[in-house]
């Protein structure tokens, strides 16, 4: 097994001649003030992309991001200053600017010791450099093909290809010092098809934290390219989408999305510590329906949302949220589970080094209940079987949150019966899963396309659910 | 030395380094290339309950380069700026564009496009703002909503922002241009709780002069009054009746015309606004336009992101589309010509109403004046509109309890033919500018 942190060092202390010990130099000057804890966050990513687009690879794009972060804890007081160069001076100069936060005190001395994560969730690869550039954009052309095969009407096949490759390195004031090396690769198909100058889109893709393989195993990619198709098709036959409550069977995977906006959110360590969410307070209670368990899992292997250790250096882990549906916990960075005095779940995520650390989620999903999908299904009289989704969003203060369907079909007296049109779901998130009444025996997780955003920071999450029913939920259609 | 000494010779070493990319583009083969050159920094800090929360000291660098092999193009970019960075992040784009295609349609806009003249758009007015000061101001912000009334329960707190910085872009024929930016905002985010349930709100100020901004008491009691009077919201039942977007989130409304008259979108057949030029899309008392030049503009640019000089142009004239929003690329694909418009637009405003928002809600009678929404349900093909919504309850022209948990819903082309009112409450803050937007009817979903 390589050493994620043998890389790290390679990556990014030794092209600056950087050694541990002057690590140790810049964490004794950020401690000589009162400052309870501080660290450093080295990056190295390279990202590379492929877009075809009318038949041809219209545009390929490489980015390089390197630099370093520097944060000083006072107290609820946070100091953060980054700059793009590795460099002892520029480092020392990151540092003195940050523990600006806190002025005069006590001296501090720490002395770093390297750890190693136990856990090997991912290969330390670099994915960008697993296909050659002729196989990349030979695979985008098969999605095309691929694509343009299902059916006559698609007029416009878009295909893109992403990979990212990540060195992080942390360095604490409690004494962490590990890295590790963060795979992530991203396929995508959307489509647009025509007919009877009607037009609708589709679109399907897939990732994981593994090398581009992934999308030539179980011929993965080219389910892409025919999911496109098949939803733009169902949509092109869609009618108008039902307004007002009525009962909603979500589909398994992708519609856990529900999940990460009703509940995920809402459960994140600062909005709790400061009593801004609709759940602060709330731990022990019942908020969701008997058989509701809910956890944040960083563990699962190659999943898109998962990590060996979190951008603290903590080991990522499976934290349960709700179990049998009692509130059982929240989702800690370092920095607010030390002032609610509770230990880190390991959700300490930034987005870059020139980003601060907030409590964020990994994958975030429900365990399977008893029910078989038909029987779900079979048990509703008048409602909406919704099984496919795109974006969220959530007001954790109200706890009211939204989930766009882009995919849902009538149930009518127990049979899925005809497509209609996008709708948004509304609903509450500290009231949503308390109308849960059926919990399928179906657990999926998404296929890897989750990125999540708060106070402007993408990071890439998974959700996952069995097909759920709920007895009511607003459905924001136009037929009334 | 001057900070206008300092600031027009980093500029001088941006464009050095525009041309060191387009050297290196021409030594490494390509037979053009373009370049664009930014460098940021900030300050920003967060007041909470009275103490400062977080000090953000941010420095942000960027460039990237673009390189076309005949009709073949590559992109890369990077945030390093040392020369053998440089020269890296050329050969990668140069590596890319071996392996895309021959596009017709690819390449720098046309040559006798670019912008002759660079006018000062007065967009550059630093802030010497200390952390201290900064901090301070954040405090009587805060506090200014805190003292506001006893509901108001907790805090997310106060925000000052101030950043400045240099951008610059130049292309291989010749054309290279940049100028200086500031930016600066002061904004605060309080909850309120009544009978056990809380409400958020919040206001903001930003402009490009410190001096501009709205005073840090307004600000405080504007976000507090505006959560006070969210408190007791309720569900509606689902209906169809009239709507009023507020100024403040109808610019929404907007965005989503110019993503579905933009190039992208229609040479790809993604709009529901396809072949729709000279077409009418709203009533005849609607006018729209775009003037990239006013100076102070928060969307202000004498050239697009491919060198091409801004121009004023009128979009919605009576109620007809006037023209597409094209970039080179899209221009080409449609057969048309560039708007200007790479990279977006630069100040596009709604002309305003004779009414402001106590006349339109009379002018509506009974219906929803929407003051919040929530998720992205509009699909750009089909225009078909779905989102959470937040607002008040109306009738006879009075507003009569807030309302949460709702939807509207309608179809975009259906919703621009039935705009009948602009108001003249026009939101200033955006670089679209536009008053509260009465809609004829939509479909609220609720209980
Ligand atoms: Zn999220």
């Amino acid at each position: 097994m390589s050493d994620a942190i043998q890389i790290a060092h390679n990556t990014l202390l030794a092209p600056a001649s950087l050694s541990d010990s002057d690590l140790d130099r810049v964490m004794d000057q950020l401690l000589t003030s009162q400052i309870d804890a501080a660290d450093i966050y080295f990056q190295a990513s390279r990202l590379e992309s492929w877009v075809l687009e009318d038949g041809i690879i219209r545009d390929g794009n490489y980015n390089i991001e390197q630099g370093v972060g520097v944060r000083a804890i006072s107290g609820e007081k946070t100091g953060f200053a980054y700059t793009d160069e590795i460099a002892l001076p520029s480092l020392m100069e990151a540092g003195r600017t940050a523990r600006a936060i806190a002025r005069a005190g006590s001296q501090g001395q720490t002395r770093l010791s390297r750890t190693t994560p136990q856990r090997q969730l991912y290969a330390p690869l670099n994915p960008l450099e697993t296909m050659t550039e002729d196989e990349k954009i030979g695979l985008l052309r098969k999605l095309d093909a691929e694509a343009r095969r299902q059916d006559p009407r698609v007029q416009q096949v878009i295909a893109s290809l992403v990979a990212a490759h990540d060195v992080v390195m942390v360095a604490a004031s409690d004494g962490t010092l590990c890295g590790d090396v963060r795979p992530l690769v991203r396929c995508n198909v959307h489509v647009i098809v025509e007919a009877d100058g009607r037009r609708e889109q589709g679109s399907s893709g897939g990732g994981a934290r593994e090398s581009f393989q992934f999308f030539v195993d179980e011929e993965r990619a080219l389910g892409y390219a025919r999911e496109a198709v098949r939803q733009a098709l169902v949509n092109l036959e869609a009618e108008d989408a039902p307004a007002g409550g009525m009962t909603v069977v979500l589909g398994a995977g992708w519609p856990g999305i529900l999940l990460h906006e009703a509940i995920g959110h809402g459960l994140e360590g600062d909005f709790n510590r400061k009593g801004t969410s609709a759940f602060s307070g709330r731990i022990g209670e019942k908020v969701a329906a008997d058989g509701c368990t809910v956890v944040d899992d960083g563990t699962l292997p190659g999943r898109r949302g998962s990590l060996n250790m979190d951008d603290e250096g903590t080991p990522s882990q499976c934290t349960v949220l709700i179990e049998n549906g009692r509130l059982k916990g929240y989702m800690q960075d370092k920095h607010n589970a030390h002032l609610m005095g509770v230990n880190s779940t390991g959700n300490g995520r930034r987005e870059s080094y020139a980003h601060l650390p907030m409590p964020r989620m990994t994958n975030t999903y429900m365990l399977p209940g008893q029910h078989d999908p038909g029987e779900i299904i079979a048990s509703v009289k008048q409602g909406l079987y919704a099984v496919n989704f795109g974006g969220g969003q959530v007001d954790i203060t109200s706890g009211k949150f939204v989930f766009s369907a882009s995919e849902a079909y009538l149930i009518e007296n127990g049979k899925v019966t005809r497509p209609v049109r996008g709708a948004t779901l509304i609903g509450s998130g500290p009231e949503v899963l308390t109308r849960v009444s059926m919990i399928g025996n179906d657990l999926e997780l998404d296929a890897g396309v989750g990125t999540c955003g708060k106070d402007g920071q993408s990071v890439p999450v998974g959700v996952g659910q069995p097909t759920l029913k709920i007895d009511n939920l607003t459905v924001g259609g136009t037929s009334a | 030395m001057s900070e206008q000494y300092q600031i027009s010779a980093r500029q001088a070493q941006l464009e050095q380094m525009v041309n060191d990319l387009l050297n290196e583009a021409r030594q490494q083969g390509a037979s053009a290339a373009e370049a664009a050159v930014s460098s940021d920094s900030g300050l920003a800090i967060n007041v909470r309950k009275g103490e400062v929360e977080t000090i953000e000291h941010t420095r942000d660098q960027g460039l990237g380069i673009t390189v076309y092999f005949g009709q073949r193009k590559g992109t890369a970019s990077t945030s390093d700026f040392k020369p053998e960075a440089i020269r890296d992040t050329v050969r990668a784009a140069c590596n890319i564009a071996r392996f895309t295609n021959d596009d017709p349609c690819s390449g720098l806009a046309d040559a006798d496009r670019m912008a002759t003249d660079i006018p000062d758009l007065d967009l550059y007015h630093p802030w010497d703002i200390t952390p201290e000061t900064a901090i301070e101001l954040g405090k009587r912000c805060e506090s200014a909503a805190l003292e506001l009334d006893p509901r108001i329960s907790n805090t997310e707190g106060a925000s000052v922002n101030s950043h400045s910085g240099l951008h610059v872009y130049g292309n291989s024929h010749g054309f290279i241009g940049g100028y200086p930016s500031s930016r600066h905002s002061l904004s605060c985010s309080v909850i309120g709780q009544q009978n056990g349930s809380m409400q958020r709100d919040y206001w903001y100020t930003v402009s490009r002069d410190a001096k501009d901004l709205e005073s840090e008491f307004d600000v405080g009691r504007k976000a507090g009054e505006r959560t006070l009077a969210r408190l007791g919201a309720r569900k509606l039942s689902t209906r169809q009746a009239p709507v009023i977007f507020r100024a403040d989130i109808a610019g929404s409304l907007l965005r989503s015309l110019i993503s579905a008259i933009s190039g992208s979108s229609l040479y790809r057949k993604a709009s529901f606004l396809l072949d729709h030029l000279g077409e009418p899309i709203f009533p005849a008392h609607i006018q729209i336009q775009e003037q990239p030049r006013i100076p102070g503009g928060l969307g202000s640019a004498s050239f697009d992101s491919e060198g091409v000089a801004t121009y004023d142009k009128s979009i919605i004239q009576d109620g007809v589309l006037q023209t597409y929003l094209l970039g080179s690329y899209s221009a080409r694909k449609l057969g048309l010509q560039s708007t200007a418009n790479a990279g977006g637009v630069h100040n596009l405003s709604i002309t305003p109403g004779e009414q402001d928002l106590d006349g339109l809600l009379r002018e509506m009678g009974t219906g929803l004046l929407v003051t919040e929404m929530m998720g992205h349900g509009v699909n750009m093909v089909t225009g078909d509109y779905s989102r959470g919504a937040a607002g008040f309850w109306v009738e006879q022209g009075e507003i009569q309890f807030p309302v949460e948990e709702i939807t509207i819903a309608g179809n975009l082309k259906q919703m621009f033919s039935q705009l009948l009112a602009v108001g003249n409450d026009e939101e200033r803050r955006s670089s679209i500018r536009t008053g509260s937007l009465l809609i004829e009817q939509m479909t609220i979903a609720g209980e």
